[in-house]
């Protein structure tokens, strides 16, 4: 059984290389910032270490609940700071420090060279450990101080670049947007703030998830507390907090700008930390979301919405970034589709999937830029032959991602498409067939754009990468215009360290799929339905069911339908791509003004930016305050001073310096006293 | 002779050094109006003593002399404020070469 000690060192060994960078190695060993690398690999890996063993033991059946640390007492509300691990914990823990380890290795490679080699480590030590501490939380003050200690760190990270405006701009960009779903959180939390007295009656704590989960149960003893509108409206707060961190619609905006941080970031903020958060918070409380019918209805709608809202948008995005973020947005749709359907395991299980191949789609797109200093595949181009692993490696996380059997993506996808055609009961039955038809559409539009971007990077001839890009927009200084930090162009296959991080998650992405063990029993060493019973026999703990919660079986006609799908997406794809694959021109472009509305992301950045900020809140409110206070903050303090400053002129006029003149006033005023004395 | 006497007797001391401390430019004459106004009030103590201490009070001689006391004390007092101010006239006479009142307004500043 694992020891509470080494559960807490999980989150503290990357806080910790956080701290020796920052305080020891980037002040005083600035010049050998290699070993700041290395220092956050070593935590990561002992951390990775620390995971395995935790789920270990959490699979094993331990009891793994501690009495948690006193941190705050309010009233009669306390704050505990404590652990909560459970398979869910168990497995994300396993998730985010097994990406970060790799991503850190990959970044040796990617990021050698840059000015701020030991500042780039030092963020991502305190962005691992602000996730690690965010899954391990037990107490929701405790989880929304790592939530917005993630938003923290991913801001510092996309603005790393910060020298860039663009950079500087994205970053900005990512931490307001992702604030304004944290308001809903934040109310959330207020509301159970103001219910600790109740809570503290039933014998709960309104900040302990456990107990919120507890006071969610309609059956429970303590049922009453939380209940009809006043529960929906509280999973509606906790779900704008996840559709701000997952950039889930209409909340999404910001992730493809994210794509300004250095490639490894975007690697770990969409596979494993930032994003993940989001779903990982429904998650977390869907003891909660699952009793309100409606909660659990805008969620499904909303995943079901992104899922293939974002996807279109991938179609056209000519950045090999953008379509990877677009890409994840809609893989976090199916995500919260799947949570607002009831699928709780299927939907965690995606994300585990997910993580493995998006991160190495991200890496591998780093990768070729690496080689061609461009992001924009219009100027790549039959890397196929100048760089074979990226090539087999991005082809393999692609296929995954399209869910084609026998790869990680199409087991997880597949769980949750038969769960949405089953249905759960928990929601609607029109909801369940809405959300299936647009996951099966997305399955259509995600296998359309992962082939047009592996197409137009791969194959064809080389379009002349970031040289030919310059030279087309008329640009000489090559500084600037790179997005990474490797200008140039030099074909060939990344360093080691590189390769070796992708070649793992590219086995992953493979193998994973076989965690939900769709078939066999015990020949291939893990059960059957493993992952998924694993975490429903979580949730079912958690609500205190006894015994084992039925899983999905494995469907044969359902995989033949998103098997269809997905072919038929690679189809249009090939034929539209693969015999005009030289053209500068993008054969989509022929759809015109459709095209031209999801190139320009439907106008919601024009909405937001032009409509949303500047002509309403910079004209209406801000002008407004700006009005007020020119005129009457300014005029009030101006009035005060202009009176004083005359009255002062005005009495100086009696101060002659004549002592017999003060001297009679003083005679007369006491004559004055003397005789209202008298009158009196 | 009846208290009311003494009474207007000072008060009309007072007046006149009053109206010549207000009134007159020449230093010198403000300080001697000053010493009138002391005068007005060492008269009206004098008085005071004389008619309003309680008969009661007869038998203990100390008690009867305090306003007569009081004036002995104004008067040393007056003495010492003189030469204070005849010292302050002098310095003024060097540095403005005026005794004028009206002239004297440095400390305005």
């Amino acid at each position: 059984m694992v020891s509470q000690a080494v559960i807490w060192s999980i989150f503290l060994l990357p806080l910790g290389s956080f701290a020796l960078i920052a305080l020891v190695i980037r002040p005083f060993f600035n010049r050998y910032s290699l070993i700041a690398g290395y220092a956050t690999i070593a935590a990561l890996g002992t951390a990775l270490g620390f995971s395995i063993w935790t789920l270990r033991s959490v699979a094993q059946g331990h009891d793994l609940r501690f009495v948690p640390l006193e941190w705050l007492e309010v009233g009669s509300a306390t704050i505990d700071m404590g652990l909560l691990v459970d398979p869910l914990t168990a497995v994300m823990l396993v998730v985010v420090t097994s990406v970060s380890l790799l991503v850190q290795i990959y970044s040796l490679g990617y990021m050698k060279g840059d000015p701020s080699f030991a500042r780039y480590y030092a963020y991502m030590s305190l962005f691992t450990a602000a996730m690690l501490g965010l899954v391990l939380a037990s107490n929701i003050i405790q989880l929304y101080v790592f939530w917005e200690l993630v938003g923290v760190s991913s801001y510092l990270l996309i603005g790393f670049w910060h020298e860039r405006p663009s950079a500087a701009a994205a970053a900005k960009k990512a931490f307001i947007i992702t604030r304004i779903g944290d308001v809903g959180f934040l109310i959330a939390i207020l509301y159970l703030f103001t219910q600790a007295d109740n809570f503290a009656a039933a014998g709960l704590n309104a900040f302990h998830i456990p107990d919120i989960w507890q006071a969610a149960q309609p059956e429970a003893a303590a049922g009453a507390l939380l209940g009809g509108a006043v529960l929906t409206w509280l999973a509606l707060g906790i779900f704008a907090g996840a559709v701000g961190k997952s950039g889930q619609f209409p909340l999404h905006a910001w992730l493809p700008d994210a794509m300004e941080g250095p490639t490894p970031v975007s690697a770990l903020i969409h596979a494993a930390t930032m994003v993940a958060a989001g779903v990982f918070l429904v998650a977390r409380f869907f003891p909660v979301f699952q009793h309100s019918i409606d909660a659990m209805t805008v969620v499904a709608l909303v995943g079901a919405f992104t899922a293939i809202f974002a996807a279109s948008m991938g179609l056209v995005m000519n950045d090999i970034k953008r379509v990877m973020a677009y890409s994840t947005i809609s893989q976090l749709g199916y995500m919260m589709a799947a949570l607002g359907l009831g699928l709780y395991a299927p939907a965690i299980f995606h994300l585990v999937t997910h993580a493995a191949f998006k991160a190495l789609l991200f890496m591998g797109a780093g990768s070729v830029n690496h080689a061609t200093g461009t992001f924009d595949m219009r100027y790549m181009g039959g890397l196929r032959k100048h760089m074979p692993v990226t090539y087999v490696l991005v082809l393999v996380a692609g296929l995954s991602l399209v869910g084609i059997i026998p790869l990680a993506g199409f087991w997880s996808k597949d769980e949750i498409l038969l769960g949405a055609w089953d249905g759960t009961g928990l929601v609607d039955t029109w909801v369940n067939k809405i959300t299936f038809a647009a996951l099966i559409a997305g399955v259509v539009a995600t296998a359309f754009y992962t082939i047009r971007m592996i197409i137009m990077t791969f194959h064809g001839e080389f379009r002349g990468g970031i040289e030919k890009e310059l030279e087309d927009k008329g640009e000489t200084a090559p500084a600037g215009a790179s997005h990474d930090a490797h200008g140039g162009v030099h074909l060939g296959e990344s360093p080691f360290s590189m390769v070796l991080p992708m070649a793992v998650l590219g086995i992953a992405a493979v193998v994973l799929g076989y965690l939900g063990n769709p078939q066999w029993d015990e020949e291939i060493g893990i059960p059957k339905h493993w992952i998924t019973g694993f975490l429903g026999d979580g949730l079912g703990k958690a609500l205190g069911q006894a015994g084992h919660v039925a899983t999905l079986e494995f469907s044969w006609p359902m995989a033949a339908v998103s098997t269809a799908a997905a072919l038929s997406g690679i189809g249009l794809a090939l034929f539209v791509y693969l015999r005009r694959r030289d053209q500068a021109v993008d054969p989509l472009e022929q759809a015109g003004r459709l095209h031209t509305l999801a190139a320009q992301k439907y106008y919601i950045d024009t909405l937001y930016e032009d409509v949303a900020v500047r002509k309403s809140f910079f004209r209406i409110i801000a002008g407004t305050l700006d009005w007020v206070d020119r005129n009457l903050v300014d005029g009030t303090v101006d009035l005060i001073g202009w009176f004083f400053r005359n009255i002062g002129t005005a009495l100086g006029k009696f101060q002659t310096g004549q002592v017999q003149a003060y001297a009679t006033g003083i005679t007369f005023g006491i004559l004055a006293i003397i005789l209202a004395l008298l009158l009196a | 002779m009846s208290f009311e006497a003494f009474l207007i007797v000072s008060a009309i001391l007072f007046c006149i050094g009053l109206y010549g401390s207000l009134a007159r430019r020449n230093v010198l004459a403000v300080l001697m109006s000053i010493e009138l106004m002391f005068n007005g009030v060492n008269v009206t103590l004098v008085a005071i003593s004389k008619y309003l201490a309680p008969a009661a009070l007869h038998d203990d001689i100390s008690s009867v002399l305090t306003g007569q006391v009081f004036a002995v004390f104004i008067i040393t007092v007056a003495a010492a404020e003189i030469a204070l101010g005849l010292g302050i006239v002098f310095a003024m006479y060097r540095t403005n070469e005026t005794v004028d009142l009206t002239e004297a307004t440095e400390l305005k500043h």
